[in-house]
């Protein structure tokens, strides 16, 4: 009551007036009116393409949306510096994107793209099913470059539906690595790394070392030097492990693969029950059974960061880990005095097979509604070149996707096992993640069915064929659409 | 309407009209975009396709879309009653007329403006299950502390408790109401011969109970929505999706997994559901809560 007084007691105070006050009050309100309307008519701030298409001397500006940081970036810098410098036309402004494939397709979403991104390999098939990436076989075409000049695991994963969508910036292996020092204190020969599963599992064994209560006394032991009882009562702590097929827990999705297994038919449908996986799988979930859950997750939470001096394998908690061509920067940077060797992983398969491998790749690729999509390739095609190729490989520590690769090269080289990775890369036996648009939910469900083996107590065929029915039905659903829009897309493809 | 009223619409129109476009165009649009996008096959990329209630009746068949739903009501069940009645009891005790009041009343807000991400990092150290200061100290008294965030079992327990330190907001709100009870009430009660507990459920609780009905309506919406402490602790799912909470499973069908369509679908069951639950705690405390003036 009292403030609807003093209201309109303040009203009678100031009645409403034709003069000066009233005349500020309506041109402020038509003003705010119209500079209203104009925003909505421009367009909201920070929704248009502001940025200038050229540079002051009239080069073209190709906007290039990297993922990297740090030292790769920097590899990557350089080579863009040396291009930017060869040029006259074109200008590549260089930026470092965090979480690159969601900002790539919002703006793509968005009509503003960058003109070049680099993202990794498993996002080629989901953008470009999805039609967010600019093919590229005319342009590939017109350079003359084709399959012939690549490793052709690496040139496969840049393929989908046929189409050209990406060209590799720096690709990586993985392989086993295995601290010779831990090797030695377990009586194991140093230069001989485990070459089947069934050698890599004693020496697992062999090379963990437990805490055991024995009366009032704790012992350290080798895990073969416990007593059968004491293996099934897991009542140890674990000091030092063998190996371990969660550590780093980054491919866990893929182990079927050193067993010979497939994740799908490459057509339309999910394999993930098949065989070899449900062996694979049955060997995984044994590490649970075999050191215990509970202790193998006390262990593991101990593990630091990876990138600091208290990743496991850098400060001997772990002794064989899978580990890619990368590993060896942080060695060098967290545990330079260690001694250290790399070999393929063992795998199941029969003796004398193509040794096995995940091969990934960093790429390049031109976004749909990219502004300058034949300077981006301009400049994708450098990068593509030998020269250009082994700068940014050496400076990245990786190796080349080329198969022309220059005498300097591995000399140049500073990780000493460049070589076996290169070899590995070119193996028959080079797996990559399927290359599925639905592939990061399928990991997913694979990661989640690893955990439920390990730890929820439920059998292998039930996880796995829980994954099965899941994706499968997820799949179907996403096929479903692409047989709709097929036609029109694959017409579409082919005219760019 | 005469000229001037007219007039002086339009005036008061053009004056809220920032509001107004900013809300029509970052509310209402998205809110009537989402609700058509759930009846499609969406993936951001390309146009929406109309496939009817195909993402509500995939959502009823989605294990997954279970497991979260209960692990959301699990926490939701535990963190609710657990961070009022902490709350409540922490600002009866600032509301005390003892030394130093208003450092106590600081050190007991001060959690709740930390960032939450900070936050969450330094429980992800505090709950390690090897090293964390949480286990060392349990350890301390012979106890063996779980792996607090590597065991199913514990992940959400761990989440409640975590949760709960940030009160400070609820405790701002209870004290203010806590200052509104008449003094008179708690003189005549104490000459009657009521002890101070008795005080408290018979006096304080019916008399702020506004406040208790508002911070529980606010509870139950804060918790179903619960994002970045499972999302930065737990790296989004944790162990066998056991921190899989219903707006994590939302934003990874929306940007991992680009099934943009049954994620506008599942924010939609999200606001049924918070819309039934404030009806329901509405309905269930309007004979128990008292606002003042009232005849």
């Amino acid at each position: 009551m009292g403030e609807h007084h003093r209201k309109t007691s303040r009203r009678r105070q100031n009645p409403p007036s034709r003069g000066g006050a009233g005349r500020l009050v309506r041109f402020c309100g038509s003003a705010l009116t119209l500079a209203l309307l104009g925003w909505l008519l421009v367009g909201l701030p920070g929704c248009g393409n502001d940025q200038p298409d050229h540079t002051p001397d009239g080069r073209v500006i190709v906007r290039y949306w990297e993922k990297w940081t740090g030292f790769e970036a920097e590899a990557m810098r350089a080579v863009v510096d040396d291009f930017n410098a060869s040029q006259d036309r074109i200008f590549v402004k260089m930026l470092s994107v965090s979480g690159v494939d969601q900002k790539l397709l919002l703006s793509t979403a968005g009509g503003n793209p960058p003109d070049v991104a680099g993202v990794w390999t498993h996002t080629v098939p989901v953008f470009a099913e999805k039609g967010a990436l600019t093919p590229m076989d005319g342009y590939l075409r017109d350079a003359e470059i084709t399959e012939s000049d690549y490793i052709p695991a690496i040139w496969a994963c840049c393929q989908h539906r046929g189409f050209s969508w990406a060209l590799p910036a720096t690709p990586a292996s993985v392989a086993l690595h295995w601290n010779k020092r831990l090797f030695e204190e377990a009586g194991l020969d140093p230069e001989k790394p485990p070459t089947t599963i069934a050698e890599l599992e004693a020496m697992a064994e062999q090379l963990t070392v437990v805490e055991q209560m024995r009366g009032a006394e704790t012992v350290r032991v080798r895990f073969p030097d416990l007593t059968e009882a004491e293996k099934d009562a897991k009542d140890f702590k674990i000091i030092q492990l063998g190996h371990s097929p969660k550590e780093p827990g980054w491919w866990l999705e893929m182990w079927g693969f050193w067993f010979g297994g497939e994740l799908w038919d490459s057509d339309r449908k999910i394999t993930a029950m098949s065989p070899q996986n449900v062996e694979a799988f049955e060997w995984f979930a044994n590490y649970s059974k075999k050191y215990g859950r509970r202790n193998l997750d006390t262990f593991g939470a101990s593990f630091g960061n990876f990138s600091s001096p208290q990743n496991p394998f850098l400060n001997d908690q772990v002794a064989m880990v899978v580990q890619g061509v990368w590993m060896y920067n942080f060695i060098d940077q967290y545990a330079p005095g260690m001694r250290w060797g790399v070999s393929a992983f063992p795998s199941a398969l029969p003796a004398g097979s193509a040794p096995v491998t995940i091969i990934e790749s960093d790429v390049l690729v031109i976004p749909r509604g990219a502004k300058h999509p034949d300077e981006a390739f301009e400049f994708i095609r450098y990068v593509n070149t030998r020269g250009p190729m082994e700068k940014l490989c050496l400076g990245q520590r990786k190796f080349s996707p080329l198969t022309d690769v220059s005498d300097t090269f591995v000399p140049q080289h500073p990780n000493p096992y460049i070589e076996i990775f290169t070899e590995l890369a070119r193996s028959t036996n080079a797996r990559t993640g399927p290359r599925l648009p639905i592939w990061t939910e399928y990991a997913d469900e694979m990661r989640a069915a690893t955990d439920r083996m390990f730890a929820d107590g439920a059998t292998v065929d039930t996880a796995l064929g829980d994954v099965q029915k899941r994706v499968q039905r997820r799949l179907d659903r996403v096929l479903r659409r692409w047989d709709m829009v097929q036609d029109d897309r694959l017409a579409e493809w082919d005219r760019q | 309407m005469t000229r001037t009223e007219r007039q002086n619409l339009m005036k008061g129109l053009a004056f809220i009209s920032p509001w107004i476009v900013g809300f029509a165009v970052f509310g209402l649009y998205p809110l009537g975009t989402s609700l058509y996008y759930s009846f499609c096959d969406y993936d951001v990329l390309n146009k929406p396709v109309f496939i009817g209630t195909l993402n509500y009746q995939d959502m009823v068949v989605d294990s997954v879309f279970w497991k979260s739903l209960y692990n959301t009501f699990y926490f939701a069940i535990f963190s609710i009653p657990l961070g009022l009645i902490l709350a409540l009891l922490i600002a009866v005790m600032l509301n005390q007329e003892v030394k130093g009041r208003s450092i106590f009343r600081t050190a007991y807000y001060l959690p709740s403006i930390v960032p939450l991400v900070g936050v969450s990092m330094i429980w992800l150290w505090l709950f390690n299950g090897d090293f964390g200061l949480v286990n060392f100290a349990l350890s301390k008294i012979g106890i063996q502390g779980p792996g607090w965030l590597t065991d199913e079992a514990w992940v959400k327990p761990t989440l409640v408790m975590s949760g709960v330190w940030q009160v400070g907001g609820t405790i701002v709100i209870f004290l203010a109401a806590l200052q509104d009870v008449p003094r008179a009430l708690y003189e005549s009660a104490q000459i009657d011969g009521a002890s101070a507990p008795v005080r408290l459920l018979h006096i304080t609780v019916p008399m702020i109970s506004p406040a208790i009905y508002f911070n529980l309506v606010m509870g139950i919406i804060g918790a179903l929505q619960e994002f970045v402490r499972p999302f930065v602790m737990l790296g989004g799912s944790g162990p066998n999706r056991s921190a899989l909470f219903y707006a994590i499973n939302l934003y990874q069908n929306a940007f991992d997994y680009l099934n943009m369509g049954y994620a506008c679908a599942m924010a939609w069951v999200l606001f049924v559901i918070i819309v039934l639950m404030t009806w329901g705690a509405t309905a269930a405390s309007r004979k128990h809560v008292y606002y003042g003036g009232d005849s």
